[in-house]
């Protein structure tokens, strides 16, 4: 194996039970249905899906946040034992997660400041001092200022508070960030801001991304590589390139028909169309 | 005669640092049959300038209007009996949440015929007869089924058909629709477009688009106002605002779409103005700096 791989995934499941009641037998949801792919270091992977096929599943997979049912996941070269209570806090700092809705992933009880040196507080002895000037150096990396150290998040727009959470997920100093849906609850202008704001931060330090999302102009913009999943199988993986210029699946295909065109030429063919409707 | 004329809209609340204005001066009107899309980000002013038509803002709100006509009929100053008449039932209004704008108590069934009951006062039977005809119009599968169901149990898609086939119960002149598909997946968007997209050829209906997607605009509008910090900042036929954008708001707007980034990095509002945007000069005397 390359030394370069920064993520690999064999054969990864996951299983959900519901549980029976009385007159209702016992049922198993296949959530994931056995994924593998292999992701270099410092390269974006796009994991595209419609609601329930999984794609999140995947991702609190790869962060630890859910036990894989059967599968083996590998970082940065070596195996990770998913059980509870095996997992090395050194394997937790390497990969972080931002989730998608800002309003809901930040505490409204805890100012920014503490948000930020929380992970610090927790992994690492650090002084306080110390850590109060790591997170003053995060916010301006992120774009804020040390002046937003004791705000509280609801006094922040949602571009900021998605900031904010990017930056937490920074503090660790992880290699691996896994974003589900960063971008799909802002408004146009601020979510070029973000991912301006992803990309600048990807080359500085170095980052892997596994960026989660349904939103097929982003990521054409952001991704490297692509994986569309259907009801937890993957359906097709490569390039960008490739799989925007060729797409193999039937699935692959219906989303790219399904997302709305913005250039002029549809809307004027668009625009014909009804016109020759109405006068028939 | 335009369906719904707006002339000079203005909605202000009142905050700890005195009056805000959320609307400023803005001006629109939709004819029959057409569709407007009103786009903007969030805090722009496009949900609670077509609030303030519906009356469906607080009293707290200060509304003032040099006009508000809806078929030639002053709507302003209307009683709180004739108001609830009108909306629901002429103008209609599907909102932004589904999950959220559905009553979890009662089935998706009852809210449909309380409506049916309400506007067209229908029997029983008839009643049931047109939800079923409703429900099977948006396309939801097993209608006499899905008349028995809460919303809870219903996915995000389906609710936003039920609150759809409410809105449309009536055959209402003026359908608003406030970002119907920004919670959900671009499969699901699609179909819903198609669908509203579809009833509004079929009945002929006025609708205005609220949204800030600018690939939604381009797959419905007929016109688009774009609004910004509650101003108006440009008007125009949807053809002519993507290919010639004279709002350099418009322009920030446009290239700020991931498909139109050019060369490593998008093209952030900012980059266009510093907080200071032009009104394109047909967006008429409401513009900045009045």
């Amino acid at each position: 194996m390359s030394d370069n791989t920064m993520l690999e995934l064999r054969d990864i499941r996951r299983d959900y039970e519901l549980p029976g009641g009385l007159f209702k037998p016992k049922k198993t949801v296949h959530a994931v249905k056995g994924v593998s792919f292999k992701l270099e270091r410092g390269k974006t992977l796009a994991i595209v899906g419609e609601s329930g096929c999984g794609k999140s599943t995947l991702a609190r997979m790869i962060t630890f946040i859910d036990e894989p049912t059967a599968g083996e996941l590998l970082i940065d070269g070596s195996k990770v034992d998913t059980r509870p209570g095996h997992l090395t806090a050194d394997m937790r700092q390497k990969v972080q997660i931002v989730f998608q809705n800002p309003y809901g992933s930040l505490n409204p009880r805890q100012k920014i400041g503490d948000v930020l040196g929380e992970p610090l507080a927790i992994n690492t002895d650090m002084p306080a001092s110390e850590r109060r000037d790591r997170a003053n150096l995060m916010l301006t990396k992120v774009g804020l200022g040390p002046e937003h150290y004791n705000r509280y998040p609801h006094m922040f727009s949602g571009g900021q508070r998605q900031r904010i959470a990017i930056a937490r997920a920074l503090m660790m100093n992880p290699k691996l960030l896994v974003l589900d849906e960063p971008v799909s609850a802002l408004d146009l202008s601020v979510q070029a801001q973000v991912l301006n704001l992803l990309a600048d931060l990807q080359d500085e330090f170095g980052l892997t991304y596994v960026f989660i999302s349904h939103d097929l102009s982003v990521v054409r913009y952001i991704a490297d590589e692509v994986m569309v999943m259907y009801f937890g199988e993957a359906v097709e993986h490569g390039t960008r390139d490739e799989v925007f210029s060729d797409p193999k699946h039937e699935y692959t295909r219906t989303l790219f028909k399904a997302t709305p065109k913005a250039d002029v030429e549809s809307i004027r063919a668009r625009i014909e169309k009804k016109k020759a409707g109405k006068a028939a | 005669m335009a369906l719904l004329q707006i002339d000079n809209l203005t909605v202000q609340f009142e905050t700890s640092t005195g009056w805000f204005k959320a609307v400023d001066g803005v001006s629109l009107s939709v004819e029959k049959g057409e569709v407007l899309a009103i786009v903007g980000e969030s805090g722009s002013g496009k949900s609670v300038a077509m609030l303030a038509v519906m009356g469906l803002l607080p009293w707290t709100a200060k509304i003032t209007a040099d006009r508000m006509l809806f078929e030639g009929r002053d709507i302003q100053k209307i009683s709180a009996t004739e108001r609830r008449a009108l909306i629901g039932k002429d103008i209609a209004m599907i909102f932004q949440e589904p999950v959220a704008s559905l009553n979890p108590c009662f089935t998706v069934g009852f809210q449909i015929e309380e409506v049916l009951r309400i506007h067209l006062g229908l029997a029983r039977q008839a009643r049931r007869a047109r939800a079923i005809e409703l429900f099977k119009l948006v396309g939801l599968p097993n209608p006499e089924e899905r008349l028995g169901s809460f919303p809870h149990q219903m996915s995000g898609g389906q609710c936003q058909r039920v609150m759809i086939a409410i809105a449309i119960a009536c055959d209402p002149k003026l359908l608003i629709a406030d970002e119907p598909t920004t919670a959900l997946d671009v499969t699901i968007q699609k179909q819903i477009l198609d669908l509203i997209m579809d009833l509004q050829v079929r009945t002929g209906m006025g609708l205005i688009m609220i949204t800030h997607d600018m690939g939604v605009v381009a797959e419905t509008a007929d016109r688009v106002v774009v609004q910004y910090k509650g101003k108006k900042m440009e008007e125009a036929d949807v053809l002519s605002l993507f290919e010639n954008p004279k709002s350099n708001y418009t322009k920030a707007l446009l290239a700020a779409l991931p498909e139109n980034a050019t060369g490593d990095r998008l093209t952030t509002v900012s980059d266009f103005f510093d907080g200071n945007p032009e009104p394109a000069p047909s967006a008429g005397m409401n513009g900045v700096n009045a």
